[in-house]
């Protein structure tokens, strides 16, 4: 167990490193002048072109960039956007956002996922069952940008339920936006559920357990839920990583300050430190829910052994 | 549960346990009537399926729009229009109404077709050039090779799809990298298969896999049959109806991705005429005019699901397991 977990950290680090070079190189290579885009129509002074230039190493080769860029990220330092603001104020100012909204959409998930796929699961080709096929194949069709603006007249303007934008009524505001973020893993977790379920609900152990006259309730809690679960849990615990990187849309439709608007605001203006910056920890995230997941496999189903 | 169907569940159990054949264990070695059985099982299987006939006919329509949008507008040019009757509501006559510039909007919405299914499908077919052939040499060569290819998809799966498109869309204009540099439909495609090959590329390499230690890929060898001989006549093939199945539920995907980068402002810029282009302008006016936004996110939405529909049909037909 250890040296698997030791093997998986090092296989981390190349696919680590290799994203971030990808997003800077693709940041960096650009031809384009970034000190012009930062004057726009006001004239540069060549005193300041040289400092910026000299501060953001924009004439070395891009291996150097990069190299300059990681020799700084291990010493904690992000770096500065053009404006001279360190990116990681950026981000310690955004994350908590796009941390609340990935919370309550991990909430949504777990909880109406698991339920409608039980329910589905257990009693197969019922109303109910065909009721969650076709409804998770309707959701998992409606783009993402789709949803968010549905959700936004809806609820939002005709019915007045939920503020459409912006983070004023605190909790409050974020459970919109995380329904829509929540939706296809939502979906998602509906059908693993109801397949895994059903599977197990044929399994030699089920049948014992009715054999040996258990009552209904205790053979779908105790013995089928326990281990149908376990790849639910794990596709759950996957998703904390996706969705932590995968809120750019629904941030801003919605008005959210988090990481994911905060990253597409950087793209559109090029600024290439905080697009970096934050990309890399969108990839961290991902990778390291990831390696959680894999690992929480194994201590939660003794059948997998990975040494 | 009545006895009746527990005997029932228990037969299905028996017929379930004894079809080991085509998909669920492709070592199998896979003779013409075999493979025609797989397929002509599916058939059967779709025809029976209502969701394939309601995806297919939406895919088929919007497959008849997209090649002569000018039928569908009713022969309204969608470029045509009059400031008076912006953000005029849906009437008899001008079926989704207007849009802020006056224009007729079924014209305009039904004109998006075009670039949409374009998109889409180019994408996934350079998903599925790059997904084929970087798998199946992943797969095939196995070691350090296998090692690497898989890395590098690996650092590609780390960045969520639309990111990095954004990202590449956004530096593309500026770059002197033809069709990326377009800002037209080219440049989309491209950029969402170079961020979306990933899957189609371990769907092969663990098929390939899966079947080059059996005996029938031996003999081949033995007979002196050259390693792309190998692979495109005997290894490949049992690689098809995943793909397959991937392939149809991906273009859906794709145009959804489309449709959201072109909102974003990286995607097909105006004067093009494209859904997510409607929509970003439509959003402004959500409160006055819900129509704008409306009727090209339920057009595109209805798209998506075609594809999503004859991609979920499509591998319930292909998977014996699921048969009973």
């Amino acid at each position: 167990m250890g040296r698997y977990v030791a093997r998986r950290l090092l296989l981390t680090i190349p696919v680590l490193l290799g994203a971030s070079f990808l997003i800077f190189a693709m940041v960096y290579a650009l031809p384009g002048n970034p000190i012009r885009a930062l004057a726009g129509d006001r004239p540069v002074s060549p005193a300041v072109v040289e400092v910026l230039t000299e501060r953001f190493h924009l004439n070395d080769p891009l291996w150097v960039q990069y190299w300059e860029y990681l020799k700084n990220l291990f010493s904690g330092d992000l770096g500065t956007d053009f404006r001279g603001r360190p990116v990681i104020d950026t981000i310690e100012r955004t994350l908590p956002v796009t941390i609340k909204l990935t919370a309550v959409a991990i909430v949504f998930e777990a909880i109406i996922g698991i339920i409608a796929g039980v329910l589905a699961g257990i009693r197969r080709n019922s109303f109910f069952d065909n009721l969650v096929l076709v409804s998770t194949t309707v959701i998992v069709s409606i783009p993402i940008l789709v949803l968010a603006f549905i959700a936004q007249l809806a609820l939002g303007l005709k019915l007045g339920w939920f503020p459409i934008a912006g983070t004023r009524e605190g909790l409050y505001s974020y459970i919109l936006p995380g329904l829509v973020l929540a939706s296809g893993s939502l979906a998602y977790v509906a059908r693993l559920t109801r397949t895994s379920i059903a599977e197990n609900m044929r399994a030699d152990y089920v049948r014992t357990a009715r054999a040996k006259g258990l009552p209904n309730r205790t053979v779908i809690v105790r013995h089928t839920l326990r281990n149908s679960l376990i790849p639910v849990v794990t596709f759950i615990g996957a998703d904390i990583g996706s969705l932590l990187g995968g809120a750019i849309v629904t941030e801003t439709v919605f008005n959210l300050p988090g990481i994911g608007r905060e990253v597409f605001d950087s793209v559109r203006s090029q600024e290439g430190a905080v697009v970096v910056g934050i990309v890399t920890l969108m990839v961290f995230f991902f990778i390291f829910f990831n390696l959680v997941v894999d690992v929480l496999y194994a201590v939660l189903d003794p059948r997998i052994r990975y040494d | 549960m009545t006895d009746q169907q527990q005997q029932l569940d228990l037969r299905k159990d028996e017929v379930e346990a004894g079809t080991t054949t085509g998909l669920a264990s492709p070592s199998v070695d896979v003779t013409d009537s075999r493979q025609n059985s797989l397929w002509s099982d599916a058939w059967r299987s779709l025809k029976r399926n209502p969701l394939f006939w309601l995806g297919a006919t939406f895919g088929i329509v919007f497959l008849l729009i997209a090649i002569a949008p000018q039928v569908f507008a009713r022969g309204v040019d969608p470029r045509a229009c009059d400031l008076a009757n912006s953000k005029a509501t849906p009437s008899a006559d001008h079926w989704f109404g207007y849009d802020v510039q006056g224009c007729d909007y079924l014209a305009n919405v039904v004109y998006g077709a075009r670039n949409s299914l374009i998109i889409g499908i180019f994408a996934v077919l350079v998903v599925l050039l790059l997904g084929v052939v970087v798998g199946a040499i992943a797969g095939f060569y196995g070691g350090f090779t296998d090692g690497l290819l898989s890395r590098i998809a690996d650092i590609f799966y780390a960045l969520p799809l639309i990111l990095g498109a954004l990202v590449l869309l956004r530096v593309g204009p500026e770059t002197s990298i033809p069709i990326l540099n377009s800002r037209g439909p080219g440049a989309v495609a491209l950029a969402l298969a170079l961020f979306g090959w990933m899957t189609a590329m371990r769907l092969v390499r663990s098929q390939v896999i899966a079947v080059k230690s059996s005996d029938y890929v031996a003999a081949a060898r033995a007979m002196g049959a050259s390693d792309i001989r190998i692979l495109v006549r005997h290894i490949l093939p049992n690689a098809v109806a995943p793909v397959l199945v991937y392939t149809t539920i991906t273009i859906g995907v794709l145009i959804a991705a489309e449709a959201t980068l072109t909102y974003l402002g990286v995607g097909l810029q105006r004067p093009a005429i494209s859904w997510g282009l409607q929509i970003e302008a439509g959003q402004d006016s959500i409160r006055s005019a819900p129509h704008l936004v409306l009727f090209p996110s339920l057009i595109l939405t209805m798209t998506v699901m075609a594809f999503v529909m004859m991609g979920d049909a499509l591998r319930d037909a292909l998977d014996p397991r699921q048969r009973s």
